[in-house]
Formats: structure tokens, C-alpha cells, sequence
């Protein structure tokens, strides 16, 4: 028991040093820019709530990204109405995100298993349709909501900033930009505001995973009918798990505002809802450290690919002889840039096929295998 | 009356197709047990494969005519398809009739891609955890759609149907109503024949052969039929391949319907999920029946008067989210579907 | 004083009657056995207890309640436990975890949100759930995992997860199948002393006549989906009726 306390306190501080060390950590990688840090935290954030739902109980919810999308809406809507701090929209994200978790958890979990994921897709499908065309008044339709110089903004202090902003510190403020190795590496206050969230959320999820409440998620996950006939009732448990993960996916979602006053229908399409479930399982479901890895993964790849054009592609291949040269960059060519959400895709299953335990699973079992301890089990 | 009647008719085709694949989810989740994700990809590569026919047919000698320009005012490049120089008004039939004639065409290439995909990947998920099974179904749809995109880009892309069956056919008038009061398009009656006969062929196949039998036994009861000793890997991807085949079909017919688009696959699979659900799970007459009534209900609901109704009670674009919302509706009144049988989706 | 009363319970499957008009009457603090031959409806009865099957007709009064119509949780909840026959454990979860959650579940409820009080303060219901382990033998292996362990030792671990809760009525399905004669031994002076210390009711199903004969203080025998007979150990033993049951279903 003692030792499990003494290598939590350790995740958490190593945890927390790689979180504010971010912005050095990733200039050498050219990924010390904040659009990108913000990314980071922000998916982190979501896809540790997602972890608490699909690792802890297993149940697969194909429709997470509508939360995260409510939580845009609701920070936007806060922008627009009272002014550009950050906190109410914070506030009103996470309860509106909290609030459709509810009702759709309610009705998704009077079914489990296939049913389950199904039910959250379609419902992730019609909060689309309904924040694409049905309810364009609130959501502004195809356009998404922004923010217009003639909206109230009724707390709006006269000499405060016109962007987003905590008590007057503006989160697109870029407070350090010292040189690491040669790098230019980004110190930015709205990742800084982000890592906070992000720090909390891991705290948090790592609280659960060690309460009694955490115990009974996982015994859903390994025999929820037992679980039942030894006198659990499984379904609120169920539904405080899918709340919670939504309002972490609401809270993801009005830090993304936050960074960038905007929300559009299109942070709530399946494919969304596929991306988080993608980096839950490429870090490791189930695992404290897995998701946050798996987004920071996701999005600096996601990063670097989607500005691979032809060009940096020749000069890639350029070494080659011409005809070679043409032959490479044309079977690259379908996986980088546009391509991006090809090599997602091969990777989504790459991932489920070989290394259903995610890089988290993966290195344990390379750890074990290297210390031999693997071997005596098997044998 | 002859609104209604008209709304029944236009619901139809979109249920058609509704119906098709739901058919084929069924008929999947049923015998293997498995929730095919890449269930809509494979209705859309039936749909690329009338397009790609389509785009064979057209291939064209070029011949620089120096007598005319074109609006640029170059020398005016003229098309000739090798079909028409090759076999003159037989040709100029086989391009017209590209879609009906793409059916053959996509048999026997969605066979082989089902076959590919059973023994391939989901055979090796039999065992894993049905979160596993959806996950990588998922990932192949991605990438088939992905690949799609690559090849034909994101543009919807048209494919005309036949000229005999291009313009409306007045039904109105043999029943009894005034002129032009019921029009309805001749392709969209083929294509609901065309889904009416699918159907009756797979129950069909099902009723009355022993494939068909045992197959029904192992929709009932997997577990036995395995003791029994019958080849159940072997049907099953028989039954893989058929299901791909009737959801290439519904895509190659559907092409003059709707032009296809790299992302329609999983458009209409979240709509199909529901209409599984709602018809109620390993039922496949709950499928088809569900897959009609919530094609000609979303019909209903995109109906002006209608649509005013309930944009009166601040319900707006109710065509849009109506198929969902009765998903709920069902859900809640009557878990396991219109038609499941009792204890299938109670857990 | 009866705990548990079984009314004309009917049970069908399609065209096979599983249970028909079963009646039974458990005394408070009894160890009540229930044999008959293989078939004869005694897993189906039990089921019939927890919520798992519902009976077609019929009444199964305990403690004064009725328990058709009420939910697994909520069964257990009023102080029934069961014991599978197979083990139905928390195979991903380590021994101490899967007698911790019975042991919550007496505790907190059916349903507590507590996600931030911390496993490792839970000391009171650990020592509780290390204690039954220890009445076991399993108190060695507490942070193993389920799924490692042998078949006798899970099924050791599934009687440690009904014991745990304390419940006044304990359902055992063949606890002791498959055990080797000294673990049966075990098993029965195990069941003796709770029975003994604690005045936990139970109604065990058995087929190891020394198991049925060493623990119970009542017997029904039920054959072909009813009760032929009900009556205390020794006067079982030269029953016609049973022997005709047993006798008679091998012969055939």
C-alpha cells in the first residue's frame, strides 16, 4: 500500500515537471509554439476523462465529442454575453457539458456493451445535426458562433483587453522566448492557464483510480453481472463515471475556446468522438499516464504531417535519383498533408491489432521482458 | 391525402437503402457476433464501384479538330469514347446503362472484399472484447474512405441513371388523383423495386436452403450450432461476403439517387445503427421493416407543414434530428426494438 | 421460525417445466440442504432466489419481503448472498479487491459516490475482508491477481466474497465440486464455524452426500422440478420416496 502512495507522489511530481517543462521539453522537436502546447493540454484534459469512462469501466462511448463541443458553445455564449474572462466560461462549459452528460448518459446506459457505443454515436450524430442546422440561432450554424463588436458583453470593463484574458492576464500573451539548443522555445500564458487544468485533471483522475468508487468501475469492467449480485447497483455508478468524463470533456472544450474565442459544429462530428478514443488506446486505456500521451502524440503528429507538402517531400527524397525521387514522394504523398486522417485510420489499427495495451502497455511489457521477469512467468 | 401518399413514396428510397444495410449489419452482428463499423464504407465503395464502371465506360480517344475552338479559342479537343467508336449505338447503350450494368461489376469485387475482410481482420476478433471488434472496424472505415478520398476526391461525384428512366412517372393519375398531384421519379421506383427484391432474395436464401438454415440456428443460438459440428467458420464468411454484397448493391443503385461522396458510407451507418436498434437487434425483418418506417418518417418530417408544427413549439429542423429522437422514444418505451425478441438488448 | 419462505414456484422453459409448484421453508439459523438428482431444477430454484431467473408464478418471502420483482443489488442488499457454482469473480482485480467490494457493498450500499476518499483509509473494511481471507486460508495471497490463481483456490475466493457481507441468508451452489476431500473437509468446518459463530441461515445445494450429511440441519429433495420431501437428516437416509428418486433416475 505504502509503495503504491510513494509512486503515485511520483507519477504526480513527474507529471507536473513535464507539464511546465513542455515548452523546453518540445523545442528541440520544433513543437514549442503555443497553437500546439494549448493542443496538448487541452486533448489531454479530454482524454484523461475519457479514460475514466472507457479504461476504468470499459464502456466504449463513441460520442464524447458532442461534450466537448456543448463546452465551446456555453465558454462562447460567456464571452459574448459578459466579457472575455475566462473563468465564468470555464464555469458555464463544464455545467452545460455536465447537464447533456446527464440526460444522454441516462438514456445510453440503459444498455451496455455494443448497444452502449451505438447509442452515444447516434446521439453524438444528432447533437451535430442540431448544432449544425436545428439550433442555428444558438450555435450560428455552418459559420459557428464568434464573437461580433456588437455583442452585450454587459461586464465588460472598459480599459480591460479584447481577447480572452483572466483578470486582465491575456492568454494569447507570450511572457518568455528564450533559446534552447539553437530552438526558439514559446512561453505562453494561455498554455500555462491549460497546464493548470491539466495538472488538476490528472490529480483527480488519479484520486478516482484509487477510491473505492474507482474499485467499482473496474469491477464493471471485469464482471458487471457479479457486480450487481453482490449487491451493487451498477448503474449510478455507471452514470457518475459518464458524468464526470463529460463535464472533463466540457472542461476541454471551454479551454479550447478559451485559447480561441470560437466553436463550430465540427468539434462535435464522430470523427472527433473517434480522435479521443484513438489516444486513449495509443497511450494506454486504463492507464494514468496512457492518455495524456497518446494526445500529446496524436496532435504533434497531426502537427507535423499536416504540413508535409510535395515539396518538403522531394527535399526529403532528394538524395535519390530523379525517377526514384518521384516514385517515393508519390506513394508518401496519400499519408501526409490532406492525407493525415489515412495514416490515423492505419494507425487506429495497427494500434488495436498489435498493442492492444497502448505505449504504456507496450513498454511494460518490453520493461519486463528486458528485467526476464516475463520469461519466468511464462515458463 | 395525395401529400401523404406523396411523402410514403419519397421516404421509400432513402428507406430502401436504410433497409439494405441494416439488413447486412443484422445479418453480421447475428452469425459473427460482430458490430462491422466499416459497414457503411462497404455501401460506399458499392457506390465508387458504379462510379469507376462509369468512368471506364468514358474513356475517350482525343482527336484535336483544327476546324473548331473552343471558348478559350484553341483548337477544340473532341471526345470520342472507344465504346462508341468500337461498337457504335451498342456502345453508346452499354455507357448509358453504366449503373445497372456496375451491379455485375460489383459482385464479385464485393465478395472478395468481404472475404478479405472476414478471414483477414475480424475473424481474429472473435475472441477479443467487443470494444476491440468496434475499434478496428472503425479504423478500417477511416482508411477505406480515406483511400476513397484519395482516388476520387471530396467532391460528390454524378452518376447518371439510364435515360429510359430519367423523369417522373405521374402515379397520381392511375389511382385517381389529379395530374402532376403525385409525380415520383422512375429511377427512385427501381431502386425500391430493386431493394424489394434484394430483401426477398436473402430471406429467401435464408428460409430455404440448409446454408440458409443453419445459419438462422446459429443466429438463434451460436454456441450449439459450434457443438454440432457444422463448418461455422466457413458460413460465416460465406454470410461476411453476402452481407458486403448486398451493401455494394444498395451503393451502385443508390449512385443516380444521390451522388456519391467519400463520407456517405458513414453517414448512413449511424442512421442504419439506429434503424437496427429501433427494428430491434437480430431481428432482420425488425431491420427492414425499421429501415422503411424511419425512411418515410424522416420523409414526413421534412414536409413544410410539418416542419412550421413543430417549429411552433420551438422544435426547428425537425427532419434533421426526427429519426434520432424516435430512436430515444423506442429506447425507453420498448428496449429491445419494434421487433427483438425478448432478452437480446435487455442487458 | 421460517426466513425464507418458497410458495408454489412454477418456472418453464418453452415446453420443459423446470420448477413446478416447488414450496420450501428455510429455518432462521438452519443450514438447509437441497439434493435431488442432476436436473432436477436446484440451480434453477436458486436463481429463482437472486433475481436471476423469475419465476412464473409463485411467492419467495424472506425476511417478511418479496423478493420476485426486486433487483440483483437489491436482493443482496436485504441479506442475501450467493455463492456461484462456477466462480464468478473479478478476475482483473487482485484477492483483497474482490472481498473488499462485497465487504463495501454490506457497508456502504448499493451506491456511494466517494470518489475521492482514498482506498488505503479503508482500513476498517479491509480488516474485515483480511480477516474472512484468513478464516479461508487465502490471507497469503492478497495482492495476487484473480485470474492467476487455481481453480480450487478461486472458488475458496468466491465463498470469501459471500461470507464477507455477513448476510442472514447464504446461498451455496456446490461448494465444495471439484475440491480435493481435505479442502472439502476444510470447507465444511469452515461452514460450521460461521454457521456456529455468526447464526448466518443457509441454503446450500450439494451433491457430496458426507458434505450434505456433516452440515445440514433440514434437507428437501427435489426431483423432476418439485419437492418430494422435506425433513431433518436421519429420517432422509431411508426414505423410499428418496431412494426411488435417485434409484429410479439411474435406472432408467
Amino acid at each position: 500500500m505504502n509503495s503504491t502512495t510513494l509512486s503515485d507522489r511520483a507519477l504526480l511530481l513527474f507529471f507536473i515537471f513535464l507539464v511546465l517543462a513542455g515548452p523546453a521539453i518540445l523545442a528541440p522537436f520544433g513543437g514549442s509554439y503555443p497553437d500546439l502546447l494549448q493542443k496538448f493540454a487541452i486533448f489531454g484534459v479530454f482524454a484523461i476523462g475519457f479514460n475514466i469512462l472507457f479504461g476504468l469501466t470499459g464502456y466504449l462511448s463513441f460520442g464524447h465529442a458532442a461534450f466537448l463541443g456543448a463546452g465551446s458553445y456555453a465558454a462562447v455564449w460567456m464571452f459574448k454575453l459578459l466579457s472575455y474572462n475566462v473563468l465564468p466560461a470555464l464555469i458555464l462549459s463544464v455545467i452545460v457539458a455536465g447537464l447533456f452528460s446527464v440526460v444522454i448518459g441516462y438514456i445510453s446506459l440503459r444498455r451496455s456493451g455494443i448497444y452502449f457505443s451505438i447509442l452515444t454515436l447516434a446521439f453524438a450524430q444528432m447533437m451535430f445535426n442540431v448544432a449544425y442546422s436545428v439550433a442555428t440561432p444558438i450555435t450560428n450554424g455552418e459559420t459557428g458562433l464568434q464573437i461580433y463588436n456588437d455583442d452585450p458583453q454587459w461586464l465588460q470593463g472598459a480599459d480591460s483587453p479584447l481577447t480572452t484574458n483572466l483578470f486582465g492576464l491575456k492568454m494569447n500573451e507570450v511572457f518568455w522566448r528564450p533559446e534552447f539548443l539553437g530552438f526558439e522555445a514559446q512561453f505562453n500564458v494561455g498554455y500555462y492557464f491549460c497546464a493548470f487544468f491539466l495538472i488538476l485533471a490528472f490529480y483527480i483522475s488519479m484520486r478516482i483510480s484509487r477510491s473505492p468508487f474507482g474499485m467499482m468501475l473496474r469491477a464493471v469492467k471485469t464482471n458487471q453481472t457479479r457486480l450487481s449480485f453482490t449487491g451493487v447497483s451498477t448503474r449510478p455508478y455507471m452514470l457518475a463515471a459518464f458524468v464526470i468524463s463529460g463535464m472533463y470533456a466540457g472542461l476541454a472544450g471551454g479551454l479550447w475556446a478559451c485559447m480561441d474565442p470560437l466553436a463550430g459544429a465540427e468539434r462535435m462530428q464522430w470523427t472527433a468522438s473517434g480522435e479521443v478514443v484513438l489516444m486513449t488506446i495509443l497511450g494506454g486505456a486504463g492507464t494514468l499516464l496512457g492518455p495524456v500521451l497518446g494526445a500529446g502524440f496524436i496532435k504533434y503528429f497531426e502537427a507535423i504531417f499536416s504540413k508535409i507538402n510535395d515539396q518538403v517531400l522531394h527535399s526529403w527524397f532528394a538524395f535519390m535519383p530523379d525517377g526514384l525521387e518521384n516514385v517515393m514522394v508519390a506513394i508518401v504523398h496519400p499519408f501526409v498533408g490532406k492525407g493525415w486522417h489515412l495514416t490515423l485510420g492505419l494507425l487506429f489499427m495497427l494500434i488495436v491489432i498489435f498493442l492492444p495495451g497502448g505505449l504504456i502497455g507496450g513498454i511494460t511489457s518490453l520493461g519486463r521482458w528486458i528485467t526476464g521477469r516475463g520469461r519466468k512467468d511464462q515458463g | 391525402m395525395d401529400a401523404i401518399l406523396l411523402q410514403v413514396l419519397n421516404g421509400l428510397d432513402k428507406g430502401s437503402a436504410y433497409a439494405l444495410i441494416a439488413l447486412g449489419l443484422t445479418l453480421i452482428f447475428g452469425t459473427l457476433g460482430v458490430v462491422n463499423f466499416a459497414h457503411g464504407a462497404l455501401f460506399m465503395i458499392g457506390a465508387f464501384c458504379a462510379v469507376t464502371l462509369n468512368k471506364i465506360f468514358s474513356i475517350s480517344s482525343e482527336k484535336v479538330n483544327p476546324d473548331k475552338t473552343d471558348f478559350l479559342g484553341n483548337p477544340l479537343v473532341e471526345k470520342t469514347p472507344y465504346l462508341e467508336s468500337w461498337f457504335g449505338d451498342t456502345g453508346i447503350a452499354i455507357m448509358d446503362w453504366s449503373v445497372p450494368l456496375a451491379i455485375l461489376f460489383s459482385i464479385p469485387i464485393m465478395m472478395f472484399i468481404g472475404y478479405v475482410m472476414e478471414r483477414g481482420l475480424i475473424r481474429h476478433f472473435y475472441k477479443r472484447p467487443h470494444a476491440d471488434q468496434i475499434l478496428v472496424t472503425f479504423g478500417l472505415a477511416i482508411v477505406l474512405q480515406e483511400i476513397v478520398k484519395a482516388f476520387y476526391g471530396a467532391n460528390p461525384i454524378q452518376t447518371p441513371s439510364p435515360a429510359a428512366f430519367v423523369g417522373t412517372l405521374d402515379i397520381g393519375v392511375y389511382i385517381g388523383f389529379a395530374e402532376n398531384a403525385i409525380t415520383y421519379p422512375y429511377w427512385r421506383l427501381v431502386y425500391f423495386a430493386f431493394a424489394c427484391a434484394v430483401i426477398f432474395a436473402v430471406f429467401a436464401f435464408l428460409r430455404f436452403t440448409t446454408f440458409g438454415m443453419v445459419v438462422r440456428a446459429g443466429m438463434a443460438d451460436r454456441e450449439t450450432v459450434g457443438l454440432l459440428g457444422i463448418d461455422i467458420d466457413k458460413k460465416f464468411t460465406i454470410m461476411f461476403a453476402i452481407a458486403a454484397v448486398v451493401a455494394g448493391v444498395a451503393g451502385v443503385m443508390y449512385t443516380p439517387i444521390n451522388s456519391p461522396n467519400y463520407h456517405m458510407g458513414m453517414d448512413f451507418l449511424v442512421l442504419s445503427f439506429v434503424v437496427v436498434v429501433v427494428g430491434g437487434m437480430g431481428s432482420l425483418p425488425g431491420a427492414v421493416l425499421a429501415g422503411f418506417l424511419l425512411g418515410v418518417l424522416e420523409s414526413f418530417a421534412s414536409m413544410n407543414v410539418v416542419k412550421q408544427f413543430f417549429e411552433s413549439i420551438f422544435i426547428p429542423s425537425i427532419d434533421q434530428i426526427v429519426i434520432y429522437l424516435v430512436a430515444v422514444i423506442v429506447l425507453l418505451v420498448r428496449p429491445r426494438g419494434l421487433m427483438g425478441r425478448k432478452g437480446v438488448m435487455e442487458e | 421460525m421460517a426466513i425464507l419462505e418458497v410458495k408454489g414456484v412454477n418456472k418453464r422453459f418453452g415446453g420443459l417445466q423446470a420448477l413446478g409448484d416447488v414450496n420450501l421453508s428455510v429455518d432462521e439459523g438452519a443450514i438447509h440442504a437441497i439434493i435431488g438428482p442432476n436436473g432436477a431444477g436446484k440451480s434453477t430454484l436458486l436463481n429463482c432466489f437472486i433475481g436471476r431467473l423469475i419465476p412464473d408464478s409463485g411467492s419467495v418471502i424472506f425476511d417478511g419481503q418479496n423478493l420476485l420483482g426486486l433487483k440483483p443489488h437489491q436482493i443482496n442488499q436485504a441479506g442475501v448472498s450467493r455463492v456461484f457454482q462456477t466462480p464468478e469473480i473479478f478476475v482483473d482485480l487482485t484477492v483483497l479487491e474482490n472481498v473488499m467490494i462485497p465487504a463495501l457493498a454490506h457497508r456502504d450500499g448499493s451506491f456511494k459516490l466517494n470518489p475521492f476518499r482514498r482506498m488505503r483509509h479503508e482500513t476498517e473494511v479491509r480488516d474485515i475482508a483480511v480477516e474472512v481471507l484468513a478464516d479461508i486460508g487465502l490471507d497469503t495471497k492478497l495482492d495476487m491477481t484473480a485470474s492467476s490463481m487455481s481453480r480450487g483456490d478461486k472458488r475458496r475466493l468466491e465463498m470469501a466474497m459471500g461470507l464477507v457481507q455477513e448476510p442472514k441468508l447464504l446461498l451455496l451452489d456446490e461448494p465444495t465440486a471439484g475440491m480435493s476431500r481435505a479442502d472439502t473437509n476444510n470447507t465444511i468446518d469452515v461452514l460450521k464455524h460461521i454457521g456456529d459463530s455468526r447464526g448466518i441461515t443457509m441454503v446450500i445445494i450439494e451433491h457430496d452426500m458426507h458434505v450434505v450429511f456433516s452440515l445440514a440441519d433440514k434437507i428437501s429433495v427435489l426431483a423432476q422440478g418439485t419437492v418430494i420431501v422435506e425433513d431433518a437428516p436421519e429420517n432422509i437416509k431411508g426414505n423410499p420416496k428418496v431412494q426411488e428418486a435417485y434409484l429410479g433416475s439411474a435406472h432408467e
